[in-house]
């Protein structure tokens, strides 16, 4: 049985607008935050994993060693659309499980400002004649012609498609889980945005994709965050209050999607998610009751919805009634996204599948000030990357 | 007339318009694009076949903002055409809540893309309300 891996130190840059910092500075601030909150140096990581999807092939690790200490320890680049930092994390991971190394980092940045759509085929003038191009023999750009490319459009079939087949969700149910994350937000400092929104402002708001509305997407902002784990016996020489503080990493899954009738026509995000929590569930020996918090991919309103089923916090076909009891309100039995979640807090990519980490972590340290959740012992983040990548970590605090 | 082709090479145009797959023959799942091997149990080999032109909105949205060149508002959705998904826009219906809703019965139609250089029209698809 592999030795227990443990986060000994983690840290989120301010989610938002950074124009005097690039991508460096904010994976060298994640990554010197991270070390410091450890107590440890580069000299003592022997591997680091870190994703930056918007320059992917730049080799975005080595750089980043460049800011913040040139050790020569292998460098692992990953990309994984939206769960590339979880990923770089997952890797961390894996190579102290292994015994490759007793300290790993991981780091995931990503600038997002006004980046807008960051999918659907933009539309440019076609050659003089219809000639088929590509694995369906289009002669023209598919978007539009034939359903969307756009992520706000995918995710509303998503959310459309669960009220097809259990009922009970509608325009202002979706709009009432943002009002939640933007509520939420308002206690989380580092946050892209802290602003409360009422229900009539976020369905009257800018449609996007019908059912979600401007607020009800993720926010493109900038971020960065990093994480040190260590293995189990590296923790136990380090001094008793970063073990008091180390969160234990009670369950590392990835999973991607088995083959669906209709995952080729619509992603299908369920399945892979589904699989991953039993995996995360199974491995960390607890279950969704025994959760004090958890942070969901909420990359849009309609995307929360199905998650609270796949991630089994309620019975299958449940996720309304869920979401109606006030559950996953902060105050509730089992708060959702206390960050303010993608929607509020925002989403830049490869820094959110740390992010989610970063929230619940501040948590189980008790150290998460005006929005903790008392008490919390036990906690799941969740991320997706479309393609599909699913990520889900099962943390918990350190015994005494 | 001049000539048509369609918009993907699995819309069959002419007098009765319909969509054709990839089907594994070891399996019956089905790909609409051009396959390897069988994503459900890596078989080799596929056969054509029909879809059919019925089916079932089992999801939808209607895009409001798209990328620039795209005409907004669209409904964009998934049907069930008899076990066989398959995505498309949904038209010949107002781009409204009121009018566009999971569960109602659609059937396939076709759509002018426009026409080339040499006259020839591109023809797509879309799923019109079956009443």
């Amino acid at each position: 049985m592999a030795e227990n891996v443990w986060i000994v130190g983690i840290h989120m840059t301010k989610f938002g607008k950074h124009p005097e910092l690039d991508t460096l500075d904010l994976g060298a601030q994640a990554a010197r935050g991270a070390l410091a909150d450890a107590g440890l140096r580069m000299r003592d990581v022997g591997v680091l994993a870190a994703g930056n999807l918007m320059n992917a092939a730049a080799g975005f690790g080595q750089q980043l060693q460049k800011q913040i200490g040139q050790t020569g320890i292998p460098v692992f680049n990953v990309a994984n659309a939206c769960a590339t930092g979880a990923t770089a994390l997952r890797v961390a991971i894996m190579a102290v499980r292994a015994g490759e190394t007793d300290t790993g980092l991981a780091v995931g940045v990503e600038k997002l400002s006004g980046a807008g759509l960051l999918a659907g085929g933009r539309r440019v003038a076609g050659g003089d004649t219809w000639a088929p191009q590509g694995r369906f023999g289009a002669v023209a750009a598919l978007d539009g012609r034939i359903g969307t490319e756009t992520m706000p459009g995918v995710f509303a079939q998503i959310g459309m498609e669960y009220d097809h087949k259990y009922g009970g969700a509608d325009f202002e149910l979706f709009a009432r889980i943002s009002e939640k994350n933007h509520a939420h937000s308002t206690l989380n400092p580092l946050a892209s945005y802290q602003k409360r929104f009422t229900l009539e402002q976020i369905m009257g708001d800018v449609m996007i994709a019908y059912p979600n509305t401007r607020p009800m997407c993720s926010a493109n902002c900038d971020g960065g965050a990093a994480a040190v784990v260590v293995s189990e016996s590296k923790l136990r020489t380090l001094p008793l209050e970063q073990q008091r503080r180390a969160v234990k990493i009670s369950a590392s899954v990835l999973t991607s999607d088995p083959w669906q009738e209709a995952c080729q026509v619509l992603p299908d995000v369920n399945t892979l998610t589904r699989h991953a929590a039993e995996q995360a569930y199974e491995q960390a020996g607890v279950g969704p009751d025994d959760l004090d918090l958890v942070e969901l991919h909420d990359c849009f309103a309609t995307a929360e919805l199905v998650h609270y089923d796949n991630l089994k916090l309620c019975p299958p076909g449940g996720a309304v009634d869920l979401f109606n009891s006030g559950a996953t309100w902060r105050d509730g039995s089992i708060p959702v996204n206390v960050s303010g979640g993608l929607e509020s807090k925002g989403h830049p990519v490869s820094a959110t599948g740390i992010a989610n980490i970063w929230e619940v972590a501040t948590h189980l340290r008790g150290e998460a000030g005006d929005r903790q959740i008392a008490g919390a012992q036990v906690g799941l983040a969740h991320v997706i990357g479309l393609g599909s990548a699913c990520a889900v970590h099962i943390l918990e605090k350190a015994a005494a | 007339m001049s000539a048509s082709v369609p918009l993907v090479d699995y819309l069959v145009l002419g007098g009765d318009p319909h969509l054709t797959a990839h089907e594994c023959t070891a399996c019956g799942a089905r790909f609409f694009d051009r396959r390897n091997a069988c994503a459900a149990c890596e078989g080799e080999r596929f056969r054509q076949v029909d879809v059919p032109t019925d089916g079932e909105l089992r999801a939808f949205t209607i895009v409001s903002f798209a990328a620039p060149g795209v005409p907004v508002p669209f409904v964009a959705g998934v049907v069930d055409c008899g076990g066989t998904s398959v995505r498309a826009n949904v038209v010949n219906t107002p781009a409204d809540p009121q009018h566009v809703r999971v569960g109602m019965k659609l059937r396939l139609t076709t759509v002018p893309v426009g026409r080339d250089a040499d006259g020839v029209e591109a023809v797509g698809f879309g799923f019109e309300p079956a009443s």
